[in-house]
C-alpha cells in the first residue's frame, strides 16, 4: 500500500519528478561519461601502440609515465639493431601540440614493414615535407579531406586520410619533422620487432644492459601503464567529479523532497492523525527517493549511450566506452547523494505537529 | 462499559508570554455505545479537548482514559499508537489523501496500523453498506461530491474498529442534503454497530442526532 502511495505522490507532481530524475541522470552520466571517456582514450592509445607491431619500446631516459621526450640519438636504433634477435627498429618522433594534438614523424618505409603498413584510405602518403596524413578519426573530426591543411605547430598539406589504429593520428616525415622544430637526428621513440616474440624478456634485458638508462619496456608492459590507476591525475579529477555529481543530486533531492513536504504539510498531518509514525512518514519519504534515484540511474546509464554518440561526432579522438563495471558503483552514488538530501526534508516531515499540519492550507 | 473518562482535565498553551487556558477542568464520561455531541461556542475549548481525546495533543493536567489508557502518561510514540489502535478521526475537510482513491484512502489506514493484505472483515463490509460507498471506492477525491468524500473518510476512521469515533464538524462542509446523509449514517454505526462517537458541532440540528448533548464554554463543560 505504502508502494502505491509513494508511485501516487511522483506521479502527482510529474514535472517535479522529471526534473529530479534527468537531474539524478545527469549526475549519473557525469561519472559514466568521464570514466567511460579515460578508458576509451587510454584504450584507444594502448590498441594504437599495439598497432605498430612491435614487441619492445625503447624511450629516452627522461620520459615520465607514457609520454615521450625528444632526447633520444637516432644513432641508438643502430646500437638496437645490432642486438640479438632483433628483426628490425624504427625510431619515430612524436611533437607534443597541446595536451590532445601531437604529430609523428615516421621512416615510411621501416614503419609500413614493422605495423603491416598504414592503410590509405583516400589521397596519398605525404610526400613533401609540408605533408602528412591523418587517421579517419583525426579527419573526422577536423572536416579534413586530402588537399586540406591543418594547423599543428605548423600549417600543413593534408595529402591522405589513413585507417585508424596505427601509433597515431596524425603522421609526417620523421626528416621534415626534425627540421622543423630543431630536433635533427633525435628520436623520441623506438619501436623495435623480434624475430620471436617469446624472446621479448631476454632482449629487453640483454637492451637494458646496453642502454642502462634508458626506459626500455615490452609493448604489453608499456599499454599495461595505459590505465585510470596510473594516471594519478585522472583518479583525481574523478574524484573530484563524483564529488560534484554527488552534490547536484544531494541538492536536487533536498529541494524536491523539501517543497514535496511543504506541500505535502496537511497530508503529512493526515497520515499522523491516523496513527503514522515518524518512521511511516520518513520511510514514505525515502521510498520516493529511492525510486527517483534508481529511475535517474537507468536513466543515466541510457544517457551513457548519448554522450557516446555526441563524443563520436564532437571528439572522436577521445572515444567512450560504456562501462557495465561502474553500474552498481555509480548506483550506490546517486543513491547515496539522494538518501542524505532526503534526510532534512524527511526530518522536518516526522517532526511536524499533527494539529499544526491538519490546519494547514 | 466506559470508554472515555475525564477528570479535572486542564490544557493550557503558553502563546508567546501569554498563558491560553483552553480546557479549565472538564469532567466528562462517555458509556460504550453512546453517541455524543459537544456543542458550544468558538473558543469554548470544543476543539482542544478533540485534540487531546484524540491523542494529537497531550493534556496539561488531569485525568483521562480511553478504552482502559490514561493519556496522561503517554508518551508520543504511545499517542501515535492510540491513533493507530483506539480512536479514528472525522474531520470537517474530509482530509482524504488526494493522490489516492477511496478504496485506498481507507487500506491505508489499514496499513499504518499493521494490517497487510485483504483478509474479509465482515464487520468492516456491513460498515461500508452502511455508508453506501461502494460504487465510489474507485474515485479519487477531486471525483467525488463532499457527502461521498465525508463517507469515506467515515470509513477510513472505522477500518481499524477504534474504540471511539471523533468527528469534527463533519457535517460543515456539506449541504443540507448531505449533512442529513451523513449524520444519518453516523446515527446508523452507532445503533446498528454499537460504535461509540464524540462529534463536535455547532448545528444544533446536528447535534439531536446524538443521545447525549454536552454544552462548553469557557473551557469547562456547562
Amino acid at each position: 500500500m505504502i508502494y502505491r502511495l509513494v508511485f501516487e505522490n511522483l506521479k502527482h507532481r510529474p514535472v517535479r519528478t522529471l526534473l529530479s530524475v534527468v537531474a539524478i541522470g545527469v549526475e549519473v552520466t557525469l561519472i559514466l561519461t568521464l570514466v567511460g571517456v579515460s578508458r576509451g582514450v587510454l584504450g584507444d592509445m594502448a590498441a594504437r601502440s599495439r598497432g605498430t607491431g612491435a614487441d619492445i619500446l625503447i624511450r629516452p631516459p627522461d620520459s615520465a609515465g607514457f609520454t615521450f621526450s625528444l632526447t633520444m640519438p637516432e644513432k641508438v636504433v643502430n646500437v638496437v639493431r645490432a642486438q640479438p634477435h632483433v628483426a628490425m627498429a624504427t625510431g619515430t618522433f612524436v611533437k607534443y601540440i597541446d595536451s590532445f594534438n601531437s604529430i609523428t614523424g615516421i621512416h615510411v618505409d621501416e614503419f609500413n614493414a614493422m605495423s603491416g603498413g598504414l592503410k590509405v584510405k583516400k589521397g596519398r602518403m605525404f610526400q613533401a615535407p609540408d605533408e602528412i596524413v591523418v587517421d579517419d578519426v583525426y579527419a573526422k573530426q577536423h572536416h579534413l579531406k586530402p588537399g586540406s591543411t591543418t594547423d599543428l605547430a605548423h600549417t600543413w598539406n593534408v595529402s591522405g586520410i589513413v585507417e585508424e589504429g596505427k601509433l597515431s593520428r596524425t603522421f609526417g616525415d620523421i626528416g621534415a619533422l626534425q627540421q622543423l622544430f630543431e630536433a635533427r637526428g633525435l628520436v623520441s621513440t623506438i619501436y623495435v620487432k623480434l624475430d620471436n616474440p617469446a624472446n621479448t624478456a631476454a632482449v629487453k634485458d640483454a637492451l637494458q644492459k646496453v642502454l642502462p638508462t634508458y626506459k626500455i619496456d615490452s609493448i604489453e608492459d608499456f599499454v599495461s601503464l595505459f590505465s585510470v590507476n596510473s594516471v594519478p591525475y585522472i583518479e583525481a579529477f574523478t574524484r573530484v567529479v563524483i564529488g560534484i555529481a554527488v552534490l547536484i543530486g544531494f541538492l536536487v533531492v533536498c529541494l524536491s523532497m523539501y517543497t514535496a513536504v511543504l506541500e505535502r504539510t496537511r497530508e503529512i498531518g493526515i497520515l499522523k492523525a491516523l496513527g503514522a509514525s515518524p518512521a511511516y512518514i520518513v520511510g514514505i519519504l525515502l521510498r520516493e527517493t529511492v525510486l527517483l534515484a534508481l529511475t535517474g540511474t537507468v536513466v543515466g546509464i541510457l544517457m551513457t549511450y548519448g554522450t557516446r554518440s555526441l563524443m563520436a561526432i564532437f571528439a572522436a579522438s577521445m572515444p567512450q566506452e560504456i562501462v557495465p563495471d561502474w553500474y552498481l558503483t555509480v548506483a550506490g552514488i546517486a543513491l547515496a547523494g539522494s538518501i542524505v538530501g532526503a534526510l532534512y526534508p524527511g526530518l522536518r516531515a516526522a517532526r511536524q505537529d499533527a494539529i499544526e499540519a491538519l490546519a494547514y492550507d | 462499559m466506559t470508554e472515555v473518562t475525564a477528570q479535572n482535565l486542564t490544557k493550557t498553551y503558553r502563546v508567546g508570554e501569554i498563558e491560553v487556558h483552553a480546557l479549565r477542568g472538564v469532567d466528562l464520561k462517555i458509556e460504550g455505545g453512546e453517541f455524543v455531541a459537544i456543542v458550544g461556542p468558538s473558543g469554548s475549548g470544543k476543539s482542544t479537548l478533540f485534540n487531546i481525546l484524540g491523542g494529537l495533543t497531550p493534556p496539561t493536567s488531569g485525568t483521562v482514559l480511553i478504552d482502559g489508557r490514561d493519556l496522561i502518561k503517554m508518551s508520543e510514540a504511545d499517542r501515535t499508537r492510540l491513533r493507530k489502535t483506539t480512536v479514528g478521526f472525522v474531520f470537517q475537510k474530509y482530509n482524504l489523501l488526494p493522490t489516492l482513491t477511496g478504496a485506498d484512502n481507507i487500506e491505508i489506514a489499514r496499513d499504518i496500523a499493521g494490517k497487510k493484505g485483504h483478509e474479509r472483515d465482515p464487520q468492516f463490509d456491513e460498515t461500508l453498506a452502511l455508508l453506501g460507498i461502494a460504487s465510489r471506492l474507485k474515485h479519487k477525491p477531486r471525483a467525488l461530491s463532499g457527502g461521498e468524500q465525508q463517507r469515506i473518510a467515515i470509513a477510513r476512521a472505522l477500518v481499524n474498529h477504534p474504540a471511539l469515533l471523533l468527528a469534527d464538524e463533519p457535517t460543515g462542509n456539506l449541504d443540507t442534503e448531505n449533512s442529513t446523509a451523513v449524520l444519518s449514517v453516523l446515527q446508523g454505526l452507532n445503533k446498528r454497530l454499537g460504535q461509540t462517537i464524540l462529534m463536535i458541532t455547532h448545528n444544533p440540528e446536528a447535534a439531536a442526532y446524538a443521545h447525549r448533548k454536552v454544552t462548553m464554554r469557557d473551557g469547562r463543560i456547562v
